[in-house]
């Protein structure tokens, strides 16, 4: 599947207060098999916005994502059946409190792909302990830390076996101690050959993971490239301003 | 030595007087013409109609819960969609809204009168009519809890929910209200703990209930101290039963902060 379009995101508008806010203006975007697109930008850019409308967390105003070559931005199409194949990541982890960490990767699995539970439980065990969580996955998510609570974030997604992942600011939230180990998880992802779409402001993890860096300001794509061009060579004054302050 | 043998002495008489009083008060008032048969009627009253207002509370509380809850948190993509979906869900949340208002703002007594002398004139059973009313005022309390219980939950659990590939009611039921529970249940106890005592009133359309009974008995024999003080103490054992049980769940529903 390498190199196909796996996403492709044409005319992407929202807009908030009836066109008062525009949190996107017209997003053209191409997300190919295997790639890692790395979106940055200041806050308020809209980068968040447009990484949560892939998966239609946000409903657009105008424009149409199409997925696997289906249009999910159209309202007749079952967007459930096609979440289940994009995995992804909060800020705040958001690891349902009530279950114990097996229970929070198995969920899913179990009941919307109905893979019996000790299939499921056995899935889970192997990617906890590709993370190095696997002693605990009888705990509940109050007993972890930050770093831990992410890994076990991204191995729940990886439970559902998605075609993309979507990170929204995995590392915003952590103790910078933490930021390494949840990184170094998503950078094995991305060897793996995972298709990958990262919001984040790890301009180290930009440059060495990502394949395409995606600079995005005011609701629009201002500049976009390889981590090279983006960082060595930045072309619109914009992105300039805004690496000589992040850098 | 013997003006404190004299006292003493003096003071176990008063006791024994005390007590032969309060034998025969407790005879006049408990045994005599078996009124204690009408205590426990009055209890078991109680009793029903609490446990039936608590059923039809908590169902009216959901579904009222449900339909302002999925409202607030659909409006706009609804909307976007339009069509017959928004529409009956809108006016299915008008409807909730009316109940929420009209039965917050009236007393449950002019409600509960309501039910007996208008609405059901013909029933001439007070209880299952106790219970009705009760039930509808209790409702529309619970579905507030509930609406609060499911707004505390954290929008990102519904998000992580629905990003899993699970549907509305699916992330609801799995994620949100297991998650809603553990925190409108003291909230809840207390409601519980405001509806039993609230049938009180249920005395006012002739229902002997447990209130009543300690008062007619009090009306008859002329002894107000023991019918009003065993009325109380029924109603505290039952509060303090009632808190020990909502206890003892809220701390098996707590494993997960351990």
């Amino acid at each position: 599947m390498n190199g196909n379009t796996l996403i492709q995101v044409k005319g992407l508008c929202k807009y908030y207060n009836g066109g008062k806010i525009k949190a996107l203006d017209g997003v053209d975007i191409d997300i190919h098999g295997g790639e890692v697109v790395v979106v940055i930008g200041p806050s308020g850019s809209g980068k968040s916005t447009l990484l949560r409308s892939l998966n239609l967390l946000e409903l657009p105003t105008a424009g149409e994502i199409v997925f696997d070559g289906v249009n999910i931005s159209d309202k007749k199409v079952n967007i459930n059946v096609h979440r289940q194949k994009m995995g992804m990541v909060f800020q705040h982890f958001n690891l349902f409190p009530h279950m114990t960490v097996l229970d929070n990767m198995t969920i899913a699995p179990v009941r919307l792909l109905k893979t019996p539970k000790a299939q499921a439980e056995q899935q889970a065990m192997e990617l906890l302990s590709r993370v190095g969580l696997a002693d605990r996955a009888r705990n509940y998510p109050s007993q972890l830390s930050g770093g831990q609570k992410q890994r076990v974030a991204i191995v729940r997604a990886l439970c559902m076996k998605p075609e993309v992942m979507l990170f929204d600011e995995p590392t915003s939230a952590l103790d910078p101690e933490m930021v390494g180990e949840v990184l170094e998880v998503m950078k094995r992802l991305a060897a793996e050959g995972m298709t990958m779409a990262v919001v984040t402001h790890e301009m180290g993890f930009a440059r060495e993971v990502g394949c395409r860096v995606v600079f995005m300001d005011g609701g629009k794509i201002i500049e976009q490239g390889t981590p090279a061009d983006i960082f060595d060579n930045p072309q619109s004054p914009r992105l300039k301003e805004f690496l000589s302050k992040v850098l | 030595m013997s003006a404190i043998s004299a006292w003493f002495n003096g003071l176990i008489t008063d006791i024994t007087l005390w007590f032969d009083g309060f034998a025969a008060d407790f005879h006049t008032v408990f045994i005599e013409k078996d009124r204690y048969e009408q205590m426990l009627t009055g209890l078991l009253n109680t009793l029903k109609i609490t446990a039936g207002a608590l059923l039809i509370g908590i169902v009216i509380g959901i579904v009222v819960a449900a339909v302002r809850s999925s409202y607030d948190k659909n409006k706009e993509s609804l909307k976007q969609h339009g069509g017959v979906g928004y529409c009956l869900l809108a006016f299915f949340n008008f409807i909730c809204k009316v109940y929420l208002t009209v039965i917050r703002g009236t007393p449950v007594v002019v409600q509960l009168m309501i039910s007996y002398f208008l609405i059901f004139a013909s029933v001439k059973d007070g209880v299952p009519v106790g219970i009705f009313a009760f039930g509808i005022n209790s409702g529309a309390y619970v579905a507030e809890i509930f609406r609060g219980g499911i707004m505390s939950v954290d929008n990102g659990q519904f998000e992580a929910g629905r990003s899993l590939g699970f549907n509305y009611i699916q992330t609801m039921w799995y994620i949100v209200i297991p998650q809603m529970f553990k925190s409108v249940l003291p909230t809840l106890c207390n409601e519980f703990i405001a509806l039993l005592k609230e049938t009180s009133v249920a005395g006012y359309v002739g229902v002997m209930e447990l209130t009543k009974a300690g008062n007619s008995i009090a009306g008859v024999t002329y002894n107000y101290f023991l019918p009003l003080m065993t009325v109380a103490a029924a109603y505290l054992i039952i509060v303090m039963i009632l808190s020990w049980l909502v206890g003892k769940l809220e701390r098996r529903l707590r494993v997960s902060e351990r």
